[in-house]
């Protein structure tokens, strides 16, 4: 009986240290470069802490009561808002227009497929170099469809007009593919019977539409958007390359003010507590996908 | 095929031929984009128009191999990718294994403890990492490259979920002949997960070839630049075009290795974009 005991207990112990053995070094990496830099960005945040020299003040909530005092800072919040604003709704109904338009198994299907999801693995240096060429008021490829139309080309990412939604087409030129590869496998999960019985109670295309296929995207749908609105809230490399930031502020984003604060000005700690305030929004959306997801369950 | 047809929009030759033309709209500034980096660059001084590579030269290419930083920074590139990817899977697959077969007390709390990792976003951590990067004196190196993104935790959720849908038995049989954990994970579990670890290494590898951010603050030195921060400290010459067909030669050659990866791997991206959001 007790050996029984001592057995389990074995077993058990066992059974332990050889988990143990096989989570540790992912542990390691996970404790040291993310759960540790997650709280020294706590703490840094309520320092006044150079990036340089030793200079590190503990200054309580000095930085947060600037940060919402500061209206470069509301400014950057309102631009990177702005930004979600106008790219997420293009992305989400184009996505859903190429997901119709493309759910077919032909070899031309699966082509046209690819090129829209080509330019989703290239890389944001890539993506912004080929479109400040795309859009140069004197080299670019709209620049000479516009002279060879008799109009004047528009200095796109010099504009205050044009800036963002220069800096919103390129996005969306880069990032398509991968909601219309969400959309396609949520139209792919659509019993083909439903659209059979429709048709034989000869329901039109459009009726078939809104009455098939919208409320059993309905899922896709809300997946998709919250994770393009995480996603695009995390604006930094676009506006970083083709405009800096500008011109006069209008598409300096949040992450940007962090890397510049950071990185240019040297304070670590005021860039912190920028850093914090993305997470606590970015933590916000998180929590809505899953708590739509786990409604669906 | 007829089942196919009765699904709204998809079927009609009108929808076809927008969605052809909108393709071609797609693809254009990529082409006109190969096609300047084949052109002279005394040329390119003169027009740019036109799509088609005419005068034809290889020069900015020869130039990319022969005098450019490039090729130093492909290799960096090569060598910050292929170290994440390949030391996310080893550390993804045990941790996976681990959470997916072994009973072990505070399974579920660690579990969620690293699940709440898939909330903090890089940009989110990248000040104090630098600063923690700078305390330890490791900026410019390979490693401080590698090791923060192998810390993500999306790997061990993949490989946890995709070894719990293994059948218990396979592993069973051999655990009876007294088999050790490690020799059932290397030997049962490993080639049964091969697709599901090609998976998580495209996707990997991609990501890590196309970080921009924390290779930017922490790669200061120009013989460290990854391929996708190089080429962003080529933007500076923009302005002169003497340059202009040079340039886009390499973005062209920085975005073959992440292209050909994409053209082969195809389908297992695909179902990595699946896997990942959890569909």
């Amino acid at each position: 009986m007790s050996s029984a005991v001592s057995r389990a207990r074995m077993v058990r112990l066992r059974d332990g240290l050889s988990a143990l053995a096989f989570l540790a070094p992912f542990l390691v990496f996970y404790l040291l470069f993310l759960v540790y830099p997650f709280g020294l960005g706590i703490w840094i945040s309520f320092h006044d802490w150079e990036l340089v020299g030793s200079f590190r003040e503990w200054i309580g909530l000095w930085n947060y009561e600037d940060m919402f005092a500061d209206p470069q800072f509301w400014r950057a919040v309102r631009n990177t808002l702005t930004f979600a604003a106008m790219t997420v709704p293009v992305m989400v109904g184009l996505a859903l227009l190429l997901a119709l338009g493309l759910n077919r198994q032909t070899r031309i299907h699966g082509a046209l497929r690819a090129i829209f999801f080509t330019s989703n693995v290239l890389s944001v240096t890539v993506v912004t170099l080929i479109w400040i060429m795309v859009l140069s008021p004197d080299r670019g490829l709209i620049a000479q469809l516009f002279r060879s139309l008799g109009l004047e080309p528009i200095a796109f990412l010099a504009s205050t007009t044009w800036a963002m939604p220069a800096i919103v087409a390129t996005t969306v030129w880069w990032g398509i593919g991968f909601p219309m590869i969400l959309f396609l496998a949520g139209l792919q999960q659509i019993p083909g019977e439903l659209y059979e019985a429709a048709r034989l109670d000869n329901a039109s295309p459009w009726r078939r539409f809104t009455r098939i296929t919208l409320p059993a995207l309905r899922r896709t749908f809300v997946l998709v958007a919250i994770l393009q609105v995480i996603g695009q809230l995390q604006i930094f490399g676009q506006v970083l390359i083709m405009t800096g930031g500008g011109p006069s502020q209008s598409t300096r984003s949040l992450v940007q003010t962090i890397y510049e604060t950071g990185f240019a000005d040297w304070q670590l700690g005021y860039a912190s507590a920028m850093s914090l305030f993305l997470f606590v929004v970015m933590f916000v959306a998180s929590m809505a996908q899953l708590y739509i997801a786990r409604q669906e369950d | 095929m007829e089942k196919r047809a009765i699904r709204p929009f998809s079927g009609d030759t009108v929808t076809l031929v927008l969605m052809i033309a909108l393709a071609a709209m797609w693809i254009l500034p990529t082409i006109w984009v190969i096609s300047l980096s084949l052109r002279p660059n005394m040329d390119l001084m003169r027009s740019t128009a036109g799509l088609l590579p005419i005068p034809f030269t290889l020069q900015n290419y020869i130039d990319i191999v022969s005098v450019s930083m490039t090729p130093r920074w492909l290799l960096n590139s090569a060598i910050v990718a292929i170290g994440t990817t390949v030391i996310t899977l080893i550390v993804a697959s045990l941790a996976g294994y681990a959470f997916a077969r072994i009973a072990f007390p505070f399974k579920r709390t660690l579990f969620v403890f690293i699940l709440c990792g898939l909330m903090i976003p890089e940009q989110t951590i990248i000040i104090p990492l630098h600063a923690m990067i700078t305390d330890w004196g490791m900026h410019n190196t390979h490693a401080a490259l590698i090791a923060p993104r192998v810390a993500m935790p999306v790997g061990v959720f993949l490989m946890t979920q995709f070894f719990r849908a293994i059948p218990l038995e396979l592993e069973e049989a051999a655990r009876l002949d007294n088999a050790s954990r490690l020799t059932v994970f290397r030997r049962i579990m490993l080639p049964l997960s091969i697709p599901a670890l090609t998976t998580l290494g495209i996707y990997t590898f991609l990501q890590a070839w196309n970080d921009f951010f924390w290779p930017l603050v922490s790669a200061t030195n120009s013989n460290m630049y990854t391929v996708t921060v190089g080429l962003s400290s080529l933007q500076g010459n923009f302005a002169q075009t003497e340059g202009l067909g040079f340039i886009m030669a390499s973005a062209v050659f920085a975005s073959l290795p992440v292209v050909i990866v994409y053209v082969i791997f195809q389908k297992y991206i695909v179902r990595g974009i699946a896997m990942t959001t959890g569909k």
